[in-house]
Order: structure tokens, then C-alpha cells, then sequence
């Protein structure tokens, strides 16, 4: 199944940290076919704000036809759908991108700051697998959010800038003080973060899968406009260069040059 | 009731194109939308050899509309020809290929290759404000614009649009220029120059420093200059900037142009192209307009 823009009805929003609102959406097309890493656009109702929104799938819920999208407010557009109520309708354009692709064996999942919800349905997906043992890290500035909904599904480890929660520091500190490592690493987070990631997966020979962010105007891979570097020719672009909306956003780290 | 245009010579069945640059090669936007339903779907531009682009950040949103710098990224002709073109090829829509280059041996090179290629038309872009070679500098002079133009229409099998830049002191002095030189048709507006600095991190807001900036905001300068290119030229004009609805696209018909491209609104609205055909024919009903010819430059 492909691509829908549909209008759906808010089914709850509701604060759960300072700035950072989780909205459940009535959407069956999209949650039919998603999975773990691929994204949305979001449509802000004020035209002058014409372009989209992209936001992560942080749970699909294919029986229940709902996705849920936690976003913290960044500008405009993201404010204006935090003014939204339950019964209210916004439309929504997905499920776009390639998404995770789900691996055997032990898997660690990295979420920094706004680059956790998408780690929540991985873990999810991969528990429900049965045989993937899931470990979570979770990097935060100082207030923390999900952290209690990943304890279902795998072993949490925190790490918090302001040291109040876990390592004082960011996810690679917690790696490094906890010794955690598997065979396939998931990642969602600020690029510094990403770019130690990278490194850290190629010392070690680790499979690393991040999940990246950039401009957006079509979300769908006609424009051009929100391209990272790759590593070698693209096969597509036939240059050095890869469609994060579309080829991503989730890349293996050998694939992708980070600057 | 009527919606067929002629372009140079090719009839397209309703008036309505995508914006070169907006909507790939159409591959993507397939997906969403029915591409018969357009009278043509204009390429995203084309050179002579693959390029890689500008840096990111290449585009920002701004009031009623976005500033891009792409920087024409694209596959080459090559490419182009053997997976674009057939793509193209299996819908009942006219093609019109963009192309770009960094000098005129390149846009003669790209265009003689297209004239073994079963595309309809094709639309110079000498107007991309992005890249210092991507046309820029033969669309802001008449000479080097008269000099491209000639150079293209020669080696070029099928009928040739320029695409004019609006980022010009008189628009229509290029476009006689492009007229007297043999072009068939011509294209406007190509995007405005702009510059958005995002201020708490003092930074540009896209890599290029400056880009293109399309959208709503751009419209009435955009059919301000439909309006005067269309009274000081005979040749057909495909206008656009900004358009997002048949009423838009009406405007521009009334200001002088035969046919007219959608781009920055499909990002907001993937039906936006196919929409527009829809709503210029309610228009038409609407008014009881029996050819959608009769409503071309009727503002007087
Ligand atoms: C694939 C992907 C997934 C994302 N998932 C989430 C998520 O799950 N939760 C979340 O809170 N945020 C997420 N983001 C970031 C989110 O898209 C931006 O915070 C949001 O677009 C800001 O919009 P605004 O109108 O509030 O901000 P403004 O700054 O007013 O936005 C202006 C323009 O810049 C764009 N923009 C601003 N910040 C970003 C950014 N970081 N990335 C891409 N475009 C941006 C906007 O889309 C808009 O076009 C994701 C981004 C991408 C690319
Ligand atoms: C992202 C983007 C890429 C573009 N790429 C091209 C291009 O490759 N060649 C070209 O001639 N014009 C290009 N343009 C300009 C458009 O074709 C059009 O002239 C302009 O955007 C005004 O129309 P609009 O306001 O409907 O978008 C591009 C515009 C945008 C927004
Ligand atoms: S946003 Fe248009 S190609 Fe990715």
C-alpha cells in the first residue's frame, strides 16, 4: 500500500513535558501499512505556512487504525498544532520514508531529545519479534518523556544533561559507562549525536541504521531539496547525494557521509 | 466547452503544466495524482551531465511562500533520456523537458540529444538564480539571451520555450529579445532572488546564502509581468508564480498567458495541478465560457 493524504480526526493531545505534546490521530490508510522510522507531514491550516510538517511515527496501531505523533513545539507551525483539541481534524499525508529495517539478534535503540519517539514503536516491533533483545538508551536535556512506555518492551538506560536522570551526560556517555552493545544499532537524535554513532558503529564493525532529519517541501523525493551526502554515487541521483524523505530517513551509517 | 491550448504548434488538452524543478519527473507524484489529467508535465531541469547541487540547507519557508537553492541537482541526459522519458511516455500528457547548463556548448549538447527523444517540447532555463552558471547570466542581458536563444532554436528539433527570470529592471526587453532571436514560446517567472536570515542562530536560512523564492508571495509580481510580456510580444506565454487555484490560474489567462504551470503549491497540496484543471473548467461553467482561448488577455 501506498502513500495517503487524508484529513483525520485528533483523537486525544495531550501535554506530557514541558513543550512536547503526543497527538493520537484517527488514521487507518496510514497505520495500515507503516512501521518503525517512517514519518508524516503535517499540514498547518494557516496558508501562509505552506509547507509540510514532517513528524515521526512514534506508535501505529494497525488494529485500532490510529498512529500516535509526539512533537515538541520548534516554531509556528508546530505551535499552532499543539492549540489542537480531541474532535478537531488536521491533515496528514504518510507514511513516508524507508523506515528501520528490523534485524535478529540484539538490538540497541538510541533516542536523543526529540529523536525518541520514533524508538518507541521500534521497540515495540522488535519485541514483538520474540527473539530480539531489546535495550533502550535514552539521552534527554533535562526533563524526561516516554521513558516509562519503553519499560514494556526492553531495558532502558538514561542519560540526562542536567544529570538528574541517569548519566550525566548524552546517550554515547551511557554507552560507555553502562558497556552497552548488541549486534545492530538504531539510532534517532541531534546530528553530534549521530556523527558519534557513526564512528562509534565503524570502530567497533557494528551495524548502525540512523534516522536523520533535514528541509522538507515535497516529502515524497521530487524536489531536491532535503538531500544528505552519500558515501558513494546514488543510484538514483546518479551524484553523491540521497533523498532523506524518500531513500531515508533512516540510513546504515556507511552509507551516508555526515559533515 | 474548450480547455485545448496550443504551445508552438503542440496542443495540450487543457492548460495546465507542473512547474519545472517542483515535480521531478513526475515518478514520484504518479503515486498520488492521475498525470493524464494534466495537459503536460514539464521536467525538472536537465544538463548535459549529472550535478550534484547546492549544499542544506536548501530551502526555507517563508510568509505565503519558500525560498529554494537546489541548485539544479540532476542526473544528466543520459539518464534522463533512458529512465525519465519512458516513464513520462506512458501517460496521455504532453512533455515538455527543462533544460539547464553552464554554458551554450552544454544547452546545445542537451538539446541535440533530445531531438532523437519523443518529448513535445522544450523549455531553456536561463533564469535559475542558484548557480552562478545555471543560466542566470544569459537571462539578465539581451545580447548573451539573444545569443543562447539562437544557438538553442538552431540546434533544437523540437519548438523551444525560454524561461525568463523576473530578476530584471524590464522583463520585456528580454522578452523581445527572446522573440527575435526565434524562440516559439516563453516561460515566466522563473523564482525572485531572496535571503531569509534565521535570527537566533544569526545564520543564513539556506546554505546558499540567497535562493529563489516561489509561492503565493510571488503572484502579483508574477502576473504583473505576464500582463507586459503579453503586450509586447506575439509569441504564446506559459505563466506562473505562486498559482494554487483555478482562479489563479484564470488570472494569469486573463493577464495574456495561454497556459500555466503549478510548482510550490503541490508541496502543499498534491492534487494542486489536477485541481486546478478541475476549477479553471468550473470557471468556465461558472461564466458560461465556451473556450478557455476567449478568456486570453481579456482584461483590457
Ligand atoms: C523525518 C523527520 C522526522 C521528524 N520527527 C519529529 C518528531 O517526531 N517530533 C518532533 O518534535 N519533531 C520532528 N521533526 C522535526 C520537525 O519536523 C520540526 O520541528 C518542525 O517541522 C518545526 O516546524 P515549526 O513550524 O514548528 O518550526 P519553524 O521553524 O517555524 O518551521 C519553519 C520551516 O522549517 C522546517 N523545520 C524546522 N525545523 C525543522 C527540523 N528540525 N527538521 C526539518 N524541518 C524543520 C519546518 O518544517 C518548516 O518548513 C522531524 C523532522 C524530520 C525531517
Ligand atoms: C524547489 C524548486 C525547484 C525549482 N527548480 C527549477 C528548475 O530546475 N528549472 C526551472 O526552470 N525552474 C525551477 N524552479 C522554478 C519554478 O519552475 C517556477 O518558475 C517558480 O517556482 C514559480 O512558480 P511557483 O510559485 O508556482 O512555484 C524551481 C522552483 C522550486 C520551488
Ligand atoms: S523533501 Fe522533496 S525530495 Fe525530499
Amino acid at each position: 500500500m501506498g502513500i495517503t493524504k487524508m484529513t483525520a480526526t485528533i483523537l486525544r493531545q495531550d501535554v506530557i513535558a514541558n513543550g512536547i505534546y503526543s497527538m493520537v490521530l484517527s488514521a487507518e490508510e496510514i497505520a495500515a501499512c507503516a512501521k518503525a522510522g517512517q514519518f508524516v507531514n503535517l499540514y498547518s491550516r494557516d496558508g501562509s505556512r505552506l509547507l509540510p510538517r514532517p513528524i515521526s511515527l512514534c506508535d501505529i496501531d494497525p488494529k485500532a487504525g490510529t498512529i500516535r505523533l509526539v512533537y515538541r513545539i520548534a516554531g509556528k507551525g508546530t505551535e499552532e498544532f499543539s492549540t489542537y483539541h480531541a474532535g478537531d481534524t488536521i491533515d496528514v499525508m504518510g507514511p513516508l520514508g524507508n523506515g528501520f529495517a528490523k534485524k535478529e539478534g540484539s538490538a540497541v535503540l538510541m533516542g536523543g531529545g526529540i529523536g525518541i519517539p520514533p524508538m518507541l514503536e521500534l521497540a515495540k516491533e522488535l519485541h514483538s519479534m520474540g527473539n530480539v533483545d531489546v535495550k533502550v538508551v535514552l539521552g534527554y536535556r533535562d526533563e524526561v518523556f516516554l521513558d516509562t512506555e519503553f519499560a514494556e518492551y526492553s531495558t532502558v538506560y538514561y542519560a540526562s544533561e542536567d544529570g538528574k536522570h541517569g548519566v550525566h551526560g548524552n546517550v554515547m556517555d551511557a554507552i560507555r559507562e553502562y558497556g552497552i552493545t548488541g549486534d545492530t544499532i538504531y539510532a534517532c537524535g541531534p546530528m553530534p549525536m549521530l556523527k558519534a554513532m557513526k564512528e562509534y558503529a565503524v570502530t567497533n564493525d557494528i551495524e548502525a541504521q540512523l534516522s536523520f532529519e533535514e528541509r522538507m517541501a515535497c516529502g515524497i523525493g521530487a524536489c531536491l531539496a532535503c538531500v544528505c551526502q552519500s558515501a558513494d554515487v546514488d543510484e538514483h541521483s546518479h551524484v553523491k547525494n540521497k533523498r532523506v524523505c524518500k531513500d531515508g530517513p533512516v540510513f546504515d551509517a556507511r552509507e551516508v557521509e555526515l559533515s | 466547452m474548450n480547455t485545448a491550448v496550443t504551445i508552438a504548434g503542440v496542443t495540450w488538452k487543457n492548460p495546465v503544466t507542473v512547474a519545472s524543478g517542483t515535480f521531478g519527473s513526475g515518478a514520484e507524484y504518479a503515486e498520488l495524482v492521475d498525470l493524464n489529467a494534466l495537459g503536460a508535465v514539464t521536467s525538472k531541469g536537465v544538463a548535459n551531465v549529472p550535478w550534484a547541487g547546492n549544499p542544506t540547507p536548501r530551502i526555507a519557508e517563508t510568509y505565503g511562500g519558500m525560498i529554494n537553492a537546489v541548485g539544479l541537482q540532476n542526473p544528466g541526459i543520459d539518464v534522463f533520456a533512458k529512465r525519465d522519458i519512458p516513464f513520462l511516455k506512458q501517460y496521455d500528457t504532453k512533455i515538455i523537458v527543462n533544460v539547464c547548463g553552464r554554458s551554450i556548448e552544454d544547452y546545445v549538447e542537451v538539446v541535440e540529444r533530445l531531438g532523437e527523444e519523443p518529448v513535445d517540447l522544450l523549455e531553456i532555463n536561463v533564469s535559475c538564480p542558484n548557480v552562478k552558471e545555471g543560466g542566470i547570466a544569459f537571462g539578465q542581458d539581451p545580447k548573451a539571451l539573444s545569443e543562447i536563444t539562437k544557438a538553442v532554436k538552431a540546434a533544437a528539433k523540437q519548438s523551444i520555450i525560454m524561461k525568463l527570470s523576473p530578476n530584471v529592471t524590464d522583463i520585456t526587453e528580454m522578452a523581445k529579445a527572446a522573440e527575435a532571436a526565434g524562440s516559439d514560446a516563453l516561460s515566466l517567472i522563473n523564482t525572485i532572488t531572496g535571503m531569509k536570515i534565521d535570527v537566533h542562530r544569526r545564520r543564513f536560512a539556506v546554505a546558499n546564502k540567497t535562493g529563489g523564492l516561489s509561492g503565493p508571495a510571488i503572484k502579483p509580481v508574477a502576473v504583473r509581468m505576464v500582463y507586459q510580456v503579453a503586450h509586447a510580444v506575439k509569441i504564446p506565454i506559459i505563466g506562473m508564480g505562486g498559482i494554487t487555484c483555478g482562479e489563479d490560474a484564470i488570472e494569469f489567462i486573463m493577464a495574456g498567458a495561454t497556459a500555466v504551470s503549478v510548482g510550490t503549491a503541490t508541496f502543499r497540496d498534491a492534487e494542486a495541478p489536477v485541481r486546478v484543471v478541475k476549477e479553471i473548467e468550473d470557471y468556465m461553467r461558472r461564466y458560461q465560457v465556451e473556450d478557455i482561448n476567449d478568456l486570453r488577455g481579456c482584461v483590457e
